[in-house]
């Protein structure tokens, strides 16, 4: 199990690498630069500015440069927000990401697994149908579409809560951006765990639960819900990435100081470090959860045991 | 007479599908008494596995069941679902034909064995480990208190046939109902479980239910027979007296169907079409970066030598090696020695180098539904080789070629325009040796074409096979582990055994005098004596 750990730690470099080198020249490719205000600046002081951040280098020397500060740990600091590094603003949006995109994960497994079995249970019924409907249209609309619907629904005609803002985490600014982020993430977990469900359900083993004399209840909790789970916990790691990309339009929508706000307006204001340091953070994110998925899959079944 | 354990009474099943009522049993009625074995005896679709299925009441929701299933007199299709679960696994028990699919991946063998126990109340705690511990012990598996607490797929097919046996035993039941339990394993080791299946019956009294393909297997271990044509019982009786005098005509059929007939050597001094020296296959079983890595090796230096017109043999259980060899032959897979195919040394040539010579040894797969495009014609199936080998064909020439191939296997040339889907299996085997054969190969490597067949089509394929060889001059590589199947078909016989060869010779020498103790064994296991 350790060294299996330690192996996909390294297999993760090369993945790093390539998202690193990637964003790096992407974002370099964009028109415009860090410095481009509304009012041009005075050439010195531009020239001054580039020379201050080594952007007057030739993109080679700025890639290595780069490679290596981030090698110590160092993010650089960031253009726009003069006074703090890249590092020190990821620390004071994540915890608020963090609990916006965990609580969306939570919701979404705590909605979407339940609705998956009980559509599998019924199938073909009205329940099913309903369900099944309903996950498709979660699916089909995209979050942009579905946060200021809610924020108007909500917000401003029922002023049930509040359409924006943070307000240090209170609890009724939190509920209205989790339902706009997990609501793709419930339809997508509902429909896996029905179609898992169903096609465990018509395995060979639950024929034989049956024929032990099981009583459905036993069947369905003791045989069937655990192997239902491995396919949708493998989705777990894409859930993540899918919850962290919405988290970024959801953020921005209501207005909530997390990474994806400053990735937003990182690459809104071409401030190379932010953009670049949000995308390493969340790269290295999900490759640790796709990790720890894996290691969650293996203590599930058996017959997967990372033992070398 | 006493009164029949289990009577099934006038049983129809129907089948509502959203395209129409399929009826699968229609009207079937037979008895079993206590302690007597009565085997179930039919070809796919015969509506023997929905019937013995019927029975438990564990047919799905869209099925539709008249008539009556009484046991001990009580009619069980008017039971109620909770009496149900009391019969079942206590006083009825089913074990199934996929030993490898049948037990819970995820959960322990032992934990699975308890549950029936506990369900049932006949044991519970300590009691009903122990007592699990007792009943893989019974049914052979070894270091039985170790065992327990293994997962299926720590187990082999044979083994978890017996785990599957084990619990199916766990109530001691009045009944045991066995669905083709022996049909995914090797012959040797159905052979131990029919062994043990016997023991079992003696010692605990139970009757059994024994639904087969397998009339070898119904000789030797049913009481009386009942069977089984597209959901109607066509005969029934003793054992002794059906096979001794089949009154039905399908079941003088089926009992012909074994395979019969052999094939004359070639003259030993025909020219060698193939030869291998010394040909070994490894799989590597973990790639490790820095250290050598571990090899499997899978043949373990074979010597070989196909003359024209010859057919060879190939036998041996699941994991000897056989399917490898034969596409290591055809360089389908990595080898080291030498291989000589005609004049062309084959180990020396890369892809490329071979693909001139492949139209000349072609191949045809056991699994007729695998092996087939899905998303193809037939038409298309066929000609696509020619496309790749004979270019210069156009569209009206490679077309004749289909239709010349199609009624060489005896298949109405107007189906290749149709879907692989829509044919029978013994179709598809027919489709794909049509698909060789528009290649003019001289040589076939035939890998277990006829075992996912029934027995009466087997004998159709195995007909086809004969008289192509006649007519064309082919030779066959002909592996399989149905011993009756290689004794029709091949003048030669090479029984593999962990990779490598233990003994060869002309078929009559080998079915006649088989000198090593596992070629003796194997014999034994698949009744051959008796199907000549």
């Amino acid at each position: 199990m350790l060294s299996y750990t330690l192996k996909r730690l390294l297999q993760a470099i090369p993945t790093m690498l390539i998202v690193i080198t990637i964003s790096f020249f992407l974002m370099r490719i964009a028109p415009g630069g860090p410095f481009d205000g509304e009012r041009a600046l005075p050439p010195e002081i531009e020239a001054n500015l580039m020379a201050a951040y080594h952007l007057d280098e030739p993109l080679p020397m700025q890639y290595l440069r780069y490679m290596g500060n981030l090698l110590q740990g160092d993010f650089g600091p960031s253009f726009k927000y003069k006074d703090f590094s890249v590092t020190e603003l990821i620390m004071q949006g994540f915890p608020v990401s963090l609990e916006i995109g965990g609580l969306a994960i939570l919701l979404a497994l705590l909605l979407g697994l339940p609705l998956g079995v009980i559509a599998a249970l019924k199938r073909n019924s009205t329940i099913d149908y309903l369900v099944m409907g309903t996950a498709l249209a979660g699916i089909a609309i995209p979050n942009f579409v579905i946060a200021p619907i809610l924020a108007l629904v909500f917000g401003v005609l029922l002023a049930w809560l509040p359409a924006g803002g943070w307000n240090g985490g209170a609890l009724p600014n939190l509920v209205l951006p989790v339902i706009a982020l997990s609501i793709q993430q419930i339809a997508y977990i509902a429909r896996m765990m029905r179609a898992s469900m169903i096609e465990v359900l018509g395995s060979h083993y639950i024929r034989t639960a049956r024929a032990k004399g099981l009583a459905e209840s036993q069947v369905i909790w003791r045989h069937a819900l655990r192997p239902a789970l491995l396919p949708v916990t493998s989705y777990l790691g894409p859930a993540v990435a899918g919850i962290i990309t919405g988290s970024v339009v959801i953020e921005q929508i209501f207005g909530i100081p997390g990474i994806g706000r400053y990735f937003v307006q990182g690459a809104l204001n071409r401030d190379y470090t932010l953009v670049m340091g949000t995308v390493v953070f969340y790269g290295a994110l999900i490759v640790l959860m796709n990790l720890l998925v894996d290691l969650i899959y293996s203590a599930l079944d058996p017959q997967i045991r990372h033992d070398d | 007479m006493t009164t029949p354990l289990l009577e099934i009474d006038n049983l129809s099943v129907d089948f509502q599908l959203p395209d129409g009522t399929v009826a699968a049993v229609k009207g079937v009625s037979f008895d079993i008494r206590a302690g007597e074995t009565v085997a179930l005896v039919g070809e796919s679709g015969s509506g023997k596995s929905v019937s013995s299925t019927a029975t438990m009441r564990l047919l799905p929701d869209l099925a539709r069941t008249h008539g009556a299933i009484r046991f001990h007199g009580e009619d069980l299709l008017a039971a109620t679902p909770r009496r149900m679960r009391r019969i079942r696994g206590n006083a009825i028990s089913m074990i199934f034909q996929e030993p490898m699919t049948s037990l819970n991946p995820l959960h322990r063998i032992g934990a699975q064995i308890i549950e029936v126990l506990t369900r049932h109340n006949k044991a519970k705690g300590r009691a009903a480990r122990t007592r699990a511990i007792e009943l893989l012990e019974q049914v052979g598996i070894p270091e039985p208190e170790r065992r327990i607490d293994s997962y299926p797929h720590e187990l082999s097919g044979g083994q978890r046939q017996r785990a599957m046996i084990a619990m199916a035993l766990a109530c001691e039941p009045e009944l045991l109902i066995a669905d083709e339990p022996t049909t995914a394993l090797d012959v040797t080791v159905q052979a131990q479980i029919l062994q043990l299946l016997k023991s079992l019956q003696a010692r605990y009294g139970m009757a059994i239910l024994f639904i087969t393909h397998d009339l070898g297997i119904v000789r030797h271990f049913a009481d009386r027979v009942c069977v089984m044509r597209r959901g109607e019982m066509v005969e029934r009786g003793s054992t002794a007296e059906v096979f001794a005098n089949p009154r039905h005509d399908y079941t003088r059929m089926l009992i012909d169907a074994e395979p019969r007939g052999g094939k004359s050597s070639v003259e030993a001094s025909a020219p060698v079409l193939l030869e291998a020296r010394d040909l070994r296959v490894r799989f590597a079983l973990k790639k490790r970066l820095f250290r050598p890595s571990s090899y499997f090796e899978a043949v373990r230096g074979i010597d070989l030598t196909i003359r024209r017109g010859q057919t060879v043999g190939v036998v041996g259980e699941s994991g000897s090696g056989k399917s490898t060899l034969g596409r290591a032959l055809l360089r389908l897979l990595k080898s080291s020695g030498n291989i000589r195919f005609d004049d062309s040394d084959l180990s020396a040539l890369d892809g490329t180098g071979m693909r001139p010579l492949r139209s000349r040894l072609q191949v045809v797969f056991q699994d007729p539904f695998g092996s087939l495009s899905p998303r193809l014609t037939v038409g298309e199936v066929i000609s696509e080789g020619l496309r790749v080998h004979h270019p210069e064909l156009d569209r009206r020439q490679r077309e004749r070629r289909v239709i010349e191939a199609l009624e060489e296997v005896a298949l109405d040339p107007a189906m290749r325009q149709r879907y692989p889907h829509e044919f029978s299996g013994g179709q598809r085997q027919r489709i794909a040796i049509a698909r060789a054969l528009v290649l003019k190969p001289e040589f076939l490597l035939l890998d277990e074409p006829t075992s996912a067949l029934d027995r009466s089509v087997q004998v159709t394929v195995i007909e086809l096979l004969r008289n192509l060889q006649a007519k064309y001059g082919l030779t066959y590589l002909f592996i399989s582990h149905d011993l009756a199947v290689v004794r029709a078909l091949a003048d030669t016989v090479m029984v593999m055994k962990s990779g490598q060869v233990v003994e060869q010779g002309p078929t009559e020498d080998i079915f006649a005098n088989p000198r090593d103790a596992y070629t003796r064994e194997l014999m034994r296991a698949a009744f051959v004596d008796d199907a000549a």
